[in-house]
């Protein structure tokens, strides 16, 4: 295993103590819970929406520190990005978080977000890192359902 | 009694001997599947090298072999909880299937609408999803006997909600998120009193301590192999004889029968009755080897050495500034569940997995327990013969690492 702190970057640890946009939006145009069953993480994302760019986004919820902390970092990720752009930065954070060991992760256009390319390395908490964002995929396509990681 | 050579018991574990994480192991999630020993490692792989058939069917030696090893691996069990005879020794799965076995196959046939299934706050969702389901299916009640602050069932809460509805009386003898060790034979007692089938989950009671079914009082005993050093797949189901014969069949299929025409199916008597299909033969005489391993270790021993390392990490624990232990029953055996600061638990596992320590970190199957002591999670720490006081130090100053990376 690489070096915990590899995982635990300051970044993360920061997110974690001190998360930012947490609570929910008083007037959300897009909501969704996500829930990991296996570890009972939770949470709830509301975005403001217009006009095809995310205005706010704001969530609640416990979990560890790494679903917190990716939690976090998506609210600020996303906001004044259009959606198109929001599922683009999905794709490209889910393909650094499960580039195989042993292979370079492509953390281009991640900012901030590089810092939990480290969960690769371990493999069960690759699940605490995506929650937020697949919860981000349901709030943008209306989903009713709450997702889960399972 | 003669005290355990932890160390020396811990060479016996070959797994025991690797590195994870460049580090020695330190298993102390026993709780959750123990390790199994060279004794049943070597009795499984020479029962598939030189007697393995089929049970109960053919005439050939083979069958007659592997037959007798089955039949000699529930005669194992019976002594290990002194039942009366091995014909209320019933070979399942594991805890889980005992506990759904009972549910359906006596319960479900019996609960009207107005009785009631009572259980404990600290159950395993094993010993409480198979009672809410069959409740579903009959129109019965669910009723809980709520634990304290300290994760002791409030016995005069308990005897309160006993009353000449209970039909069902089901709790486990320990917590496998607390520890806690219920009063048993108390309580099973007072549920007698009531008429109630009484119903025990042991899955973390058999790998700790002298089990004995009929001092207990109870009806129904279920437990795993996997918990107790034996192979995963096998775990045995105790019934009274009365209450057993008197049970309806479970699964159908080949074993459990005693005559069967196209119109009708006359069944086997039990144990046969609810062991429909071919059985894991292998984990019988696993679970055999784990029985006679164990049992020679003198239980009483492994109680103390268990209850000594116990004692030692609250303590150790304890003492680390942020550490708060979750559960701290009257008595307590094999677990302690434990919470650092307001880390997650799953940080603290993969902190302490990166030291070579493996715990268990979540909810334990228990998410009632977790909701009493508002906690989302827990990471706990379990233990098992081989365990020693130096590994208990190894936890310490892995949580001690944990605090100085969330600082």
């Amino acid at each position: 295993m690489s070096d915990l702190r590899d995982l635990y970057q300051e970044v993360i640890l920061d997110h974690t103590k001190h998360p930012r946009n947490f609570g929910a939006l008083e007037h959300p145009t897009h909501r969704a819970s996500g829930r990991n069953p296996l570890c009972g993480d939770q949470l709830v994302l509301t975005l403001d929406v217009l006009g095809g760019r995310v205005r706010d986004a704001r969530f609640a919820g416990k979990g560890c520190a790494i679903s917190t902390a990716s939690a976090s970092l998506l609210t600020e990720a996303v906001k004044g990005h259009t959606t198109g752009e929001a599922h683009e930065l999905f794709q490209r954070f889910h393909r650094a978080v499960t580039t195989p060991t042993g292979e370079e992760p492509d953390v281009s256009g991640l900012g901030k977000l590089a810092a939990l390319a480290g969960v690769r390395e371990f493999p069960v908490r690759v699940k605490c890192a995506s929650l937020a964002w697949h919860t981000l995929e349901a709030a943008l396509a209306g989903a009713s359902e709450p997702v889960t990681t399972e | 009694m003669t005290p355990l050579d932890p160390t020396a018991l811990a060479r016996q574990f070959p797994i025991l001997s690797r590195q994870v994480h460049g580090k020695p192991l330190v298993y102390l999630d026993s709780a959750a599947s123990s390790q199994k020993p060279e004794a049943v490692l070597d009795a499984v792989d020479a029962y598939y090298r030189t007697s393995h058939a089929n049970v109960h069917r053919g005439v050939h030696t083979l069958a007659e072999e592997a037959t007798a090893a089955y039949e000699a691996a529930r005669e194992s069990v019976r002594r290990f909880v002194n039942a009366e005879s091995a014909r209320e020794i019933v070979f399942v799965r594991g805890t889980t299937e005992g506990l759904n076995l009972v549910a359906q196959a006596w319960a479900r046939p019996r609960l009207r609408p107005g009785d009631e299934v009572l259980v404990t706050e600290l159950e395993h969702h094993s010993n409480l999803v198979p009672w809410q389901m069959v409740c579903e299916q009959t129109g019965a009640s669910l009723v809980v006997a709520p634990i304290d602050a300290r994760g002791d069932v409030i016995q005069d809460e308990y005897a309160r909600k006993l009353s000449g509805r209970t039909r069902v009386v089901a709790l486990a003898h320990v917590s496998n998120a607390l520890g806690t060790v219920n009063p048993v034979a108390e309580m099973a007692a007072l549920a007698k009193r009531r008429g109630a089938l009484v119903v025990v989950d042991g899955a973390q009671g058999v790998p700790h301590m002298r089990v004995d079914v009929r001092a207990l009082g109870c009806d129904f005993y279920a437990f795993s192999g996997h918990k107790m050093y034996a192979p995963t797949g096998i775990g045995a189901l105790y019934g009274r004889a009365e209450v057993l014969a008197a049970t309806e069949p479970w699964q159908g299929g080949g074993s459990m029968i005693a005559n069967v025409t196209l119109a009708k199916t006359e069944f086997a008597k039990p144990p046969e009755r609810f062991e429909a299909g071919t059985p894991d033969i292998a984990g019988a005489v696993g679970l055999h080897a784990a029985i006679d391993w164990l049992t020679a270790l003198d239980l009483a021993a492994v109680y103390a050495h268990e209850a000594d390392l116990l004692t030692y990490a609250t303590a150790k624990l304890g003492e680390i500034a942020g550490v708060r232990i979750i559960g701290t029953a009257r008595e307590r055996a094999g677990v302690v569940s434990f919470v650092v600061g307001d880390v997650h638990a799953h940080d603290v596992g993969t902190i302490l997995d990166g030291e070579g320590i493996a715990v268990r970190a979540g909810h334990h199957c228990a998410q009632p327990v977790m909701e009493h002591f508002d906690v989302p999670a827990t990471a706990r720490a379990s233990f098992a013969v081989h365990n020693t006081r130096a590994d208990v130090d190894r936890l310490a100053a892995g949580v001690r690492r944990v605090l100085e990376i969330f600082g």
